[in-house]
Parts: C-alpha cells; sequence; structure tokens
C-alpha cells in the first residue's frame, strides 16, 4: 500500500460494518447500507457467509447491488428461495440466523428503532415505510447491527415510536421480556462505532473513524453520548476493501441505468 | 374452477366495491394490469391487504379506491416514500385512509393461517414494541404447552386475492417461480382470486416441486402479457427501475398525480392501451 487512500464518510462506514460480520456467518440483511456492508464482507474477508433476504433468498450473491428487497438477482444466485412466511418462520424464528443487519430512521440510547413515524401517530408529521421484517429480527436475530448515518436528528432522546426493540430502557430488559436474541451489539455510523455498555446497555462510542472529533460526535447525537474509557480509531480503509466496494457500486450503477438510490 | 377470461371481465365480476383486496408480490409479479383495472373500473371503499404497498397500491389509494389498508412496509422500494399514502395518511386526501399495521413476519403467517382456514397466527415478536398499541389485531397469548408468551395475529382471508404468475395451461393451472413472496398463501386464504399471466401455454412442464396453483383453486385467469410491469416477471422481463424513480415526482404532488392517473389508466381501455400512452409520453419509451 502506497500511503493512506482517500476515501469518503460514507465509504469507512462501511467498511466498518462489514468488518464485523464474520465468514460464515449466516446474516439477515436490510435493503439499502446494510446490503451494500453484507456485500462487501462476502467479497473480502468473509466468502462464506450467508446473506438471507427477506423476500426469501437465503446464500444469494448478487453480482450488483439489489436496488429492492425482491431483486431478481437474489434469487438466482442463492442456494435455495423459500416463501416469505418460510423466512420468518423457519428460519428467522427458528432460530438460524446470527446476525440480522439492519438500517434504520431514528434509535434512541438503547438502539430502540424507529422506522413507523415522526410526531403523532395518529397525525403524524413525517410517515415512515414503517416495520417490515424488522420487529422479528431484532427479536430473534442472535445479535443485530445496526448501520446509519449519524446526526441529532436520527439519534434522539426519545423515540415517537418503538418500531423494533434495542435494549429497551437498559440493564437486561430483553431478558426479562424473554426475547431470545442479543439484540444490538454495535451501531456503525459515518462517525464512529458504538456499542452498548456491557451492564447497562447505553450506547458507548468504542471507535472514532480518522479524523473524527468526539465533539462531532457528541454534536450528531440527541442525547450526551458516552464513550468508552479506552476509544480506538477504526483502521482506515484498506486499498482492498475500497477498490472492491467502489467497483461494487460502478458494477451496481451500470446495472441499474445510473438510478441514484436515494 | 378458473375461468380463462379477459382482465376487464374478471375484475367486473369478482371484485366488488366493499371488498377486502390483496393484491400480492414481493418485489417481483406484482400485479399492476389487474391493480390498473381496478382504479378503471371505480371501485370503492376497498379495504387494502399487501405486505409492502408499494407504486401500484400509491396508485390505488391516490385515484380513491381505498379505504383501509392493512400492510406491513410502505414505500417505494429503492426511491423513498409513497407520497400518495402519505398524503392519505397525513392528510386525509383523497379520502381519510384507516390503517391496521403490522410486521413481515406477522403479515405472511396471517395468510398461512388464512390458508390453514385457522383463526389465527403465532409468532414470537412485538414484546417491547409500540406496535400491538397501535394496532388492536395484535394480542399477546400465553402457550398453553409453556407458559411463553406470544404475540397472536387473526387470519387474513380477502374476499379476493389478486397475483401475477408466469405461466397458466389451458385448464387455468397457475405455475409460478423465482421469488414467490405470499401468493400460494394469499390465493388459498381467499374466497376468490384471480391469476393475470404473461402467457398460457399447453403445457406448464413444471417440475414435481415446482410452485403451482392448481386451477380449481383459483377464480379466474387472465392472460396479459407484461401485466407485472413496472416491477418484474423472472424469466420474462426486468423491473423498470426507472418507472420507480420516475412515479416520485409524478406522485409527489395531486397536480402532477391527477392527471397521470387520468390520461394513462381512467382514459385507457386497458393494459395495453396504458403501455401505449406511457410509451408516448416517455421520451425513452417503455424499456423491454
Amino acid at each position: 500500500m502506497t500511503g493512506q487512500p482517500a476515501y469518503t464518510t460514507s465509504e469507512i462506514m462501511t467498511v466498518a460494518a462489514a468488518r464485523l460480520l464474520k465468514n460464515g456467518a449466516v446474516c439477515f440483511v436490510g435493503i439499502g447500507l446494510p446490503s451494500t456492508a453484507a456485500n462487501l464482507a462476502r467479497l473480502t474477508h468473509a466468502p462464506d457467509i450467508v446473506l438471507i433476504y427477506e423476500s426469501g433468498p437465503i446464500g444469494a450473491k448478487p453480482p450488483v447491488l439489489p436496488l429492492s428487497i425482491g431483486d431478481g438477482n437474489l434469487a438466482e444466485t442463492a442456494d435455495t428461495v423459500v416463501s416469505t412466511p418460510e423466512i420468518f418462520r423457519y428460519w428467522l424464528q427458528g432460530g438460524r440466523v446470527d446476525v440480522g443487519f439492519l438500517g434504520a430512521a431514528q434509535i434512541d440510547r438503547f438502539a430502540n428503532i424507529n422506522t413507523t413515524v415522526i410526531g403523532d401517530y395518529k397525525k403524524p408529521a413525517i410517515r415512515l415505510p414503517g416495520a417490515g421484517g424488522a420487529p422479528e429480527i431484532a427479536s430473534c436475530a442472535r445479535e443485530v447491527v445496526l448501520v446509519l448515518k449519524q446526526s441529532a436528528r436520527a439519534f434522539v432522546k426519545k423515540l415517537d415510536f418503538v418500531t423494533s426493540v434495542g435494549h429497551l430502557d437498559g440493564g437486561n430488559a430483553r431478558q426479562r421480556l424473554g426475547l431470545p436474541g442479543e439484540g444490538p451489539v454495535a451501531v456503525v455510523t459515518d462517525l464512529c462505532v458504538m456499542e452498548p455498555d456491557r451492564a447497562t446497555k447505553e450506547l458507548t462510542v468504542t471507535q472514532l473513524h480518522p479524523g473524527v472529533a468526539r465533539e462531532q460526535v457528541s454534536k450528531a447525537t440527541g442525547w450526551e453520548i458516552r464513550f468508552a474509557g479506552t476509544v480506538q480509531e477504526t483502521p482506515a480503509p484498506t486499498s482492498i476493501e475500497l477498490e472492491t466496494l467502489r467497483d461494487l457500486e460502478r458494477r451496481t450503477k451500470l446495472a441499474h441505468g445510473n438510478l441514484v438510490v436515494s | 374452477m378458473a375461468e380463462i377470461t379477459s382482465l376487464r371481465e374478471a375484475v367486473a365480476t369478482l371484485v366488488r366495491d366493499g371488498d377486502t383486496v390483496a393484491m400480492e408480490g414481493f418485489t417481483h409479479l406484482i400485479p399492476f394490469a389487474a391493480g390498473h383495472e381496478v382504479i378503471r373500473q371505480g371501485r370503492k371503499n376497498l379495504t387494502l391487504v399487501r405486505m409492502t404497498p408499494d407504486v401500484i397500491y400509491d396508485q390505488l389509494i391516490g385515484a380513491g379506491c381505498a379505504k383501509k389498508l392493512i400492510f406491513s412496509w410502505g414505500g417505494n422500494p429503492g426511491v423513498g416514500s409513497l407520497h400518495r399514502l402519505r398524503d392519505a395518511v397525513e392528510h386525509d386526501w383523497p379520502a381519510p385512509l384507516d390503517i391496521q399495521e403490522h410486521g413481515h413476519g406477522d403479515l405472511s403467517n396471517a395468510y398461512v393461517a388464512g390458508a390453514a382456514k385457522l383463526p389465527f397466527a403465532v409468532i414470537r415478536a412485538y414484546a417491547g414494541s409500540d406496535l400491538p398499541k397501535h394496532n388492536d389485531k395484535i394480542k399477546f397469548i400465553q402457550c398453553p404447552f409453556t407458559g411463553e408468551t406470544l404475540a397472536a395475529v387473526p387470519a387474513i382471508e380477502p374476499d379476493v386475492t389478486v397475483i401475477h404468475a408466469q405461466k397458466a395451461d389451458r385448464k387455468g393451472n397457475v405455475l409460478l417461480w423465482g421469488i414467490l413472496g405470499v401468493q400460494k398463501e394469499a390465493v388459498l386464504a381467499a374466497k376468490k382470486a384471480i391469476v393475470t399471466v404473461e402467457e398460457i401455454v399447453d403445457d406448464l412442464s413444471a417440475w414435481p416441486n415446482a410452485c403451482i396453483l392448481p386451477g380449481w383453486t383459483l377464480s379466474a385467469v387472465c392472460s396479459v402479457p407484461g401485466g407485472a410491469f413496472p416491477s418484474y416477471a423472472h424469466g420474462y422481463y426486468d423491473r423498470d427501475n426507472r418507472f420507480y424513480q420516475a412515479w416520485d415526482a409524478i406522485s409527489r404532488e395531486r397536480d402532477s398525480f391527477q392527471p397521470w392517473i387520468k390520461a394513462h389508466i381512467l382514459n385507457t381501455d386497458n393494459f395495453e392501451g396504458f403501455r401505449r400512452v406511457l410509451a408516448e409520453s416517455t421520451p425513452a419509451g417503455v424499456p423491454q
């Protein structure tokens, strides 16, 4: 490698999220950022990762990123394609998913997720798409990793609506409610990586991306964000990670007619 | 027993005002042509069920066909919001829309319960979620064997389910493949079912475990080539991502939506007419 490669904040977020996925893990993937990171992992350090999409493909190996959760290339490259009720019943609820990999519109300090409404439920200021498969994934996957861009609008003190549960009000709340999975183990943003504190389960910054100051993270968080005793610096993306990600995104743009995914 | 008939006839005889109608297809095989025909024939007060109400339900809601929506994710996949759905929920336009909101695991298994003629589906979910507070159809029950608390949701049993598939034979047996979503369950849960297909062939040449809906489980089978456009039909044509992108601008304002729906759907005779008008109004023409 020759020096530090230049990269965007979005690229380091994707790379940092991809690194959390172990080779061989069975990963239930949401569309968008999680899907990009999961496929980057598959194309770099985790060739045997099993990607499950809620539309039914198990073991999908899409040559370009799917634009929707049910793109044909997911079915064509999967080990098998099952029906949607089966995906949720046998595979997710059946305890066969190691990592639920999700995005979110808003989260709170215990990584609870809102994808339903901003404002009042009956008269919302903004109506969001809703739950999708996230409530079941957040309950049943062995672990959950969240990927989303950080801003004070997205990282809020109090959610208007809890669509899918993280660590509820913290501590051992998940165990008390009998939720089978461990819940969120990491939140990856364009600024940092957060992990729940072992005892309180409150999100704590454990890694800052290179060049990011603590104040930036604090400013982009709607509550008083805590930092771990030792905060690591996220290793910069390697040239292989960057080239693979850029290639994937280039191929994707070509395949989808240069559509920009908002 | 399936009658092989025109889509116009099928909708006219099988879909009534006030019905509960499920149009399914998980990104793949979305029954756009049938949805358009429901709009064209001016059906009203429908309770629409669909896991992923996307552009087709945005069109139905904006056109004033719906009084209630039962769903688990409402968006324009890969693009953003559904503006007509949001306008109905946020501003009661063109009419107030009741919503009954679920998660995918829940709603897909509510169809399974409907197909099995069981009163409800059981899932392990919703502990701690706000969804049950706003949807009184989600209840918690105790397992009589282990004592575990589980969520229960009532079976979905539509008056009519509408799907699109790849092929039918001349007896009305239907074959579909690729991403299957919840179509088989939605058909078997319904009192009546309409299936549009890419083509009607002499022999389905299906392998033993293929997803087949026997003709005797269906009410009508209609040949509508391209009938899933702008979604895709595996083995026939790709998704037209440009249309989904274009829909964002068309649907954003009432003033842009209304002339579009009039010109493309209300003032056309059928799906072929829609494709023709769309090709004329789209400089690049209609792909595929």
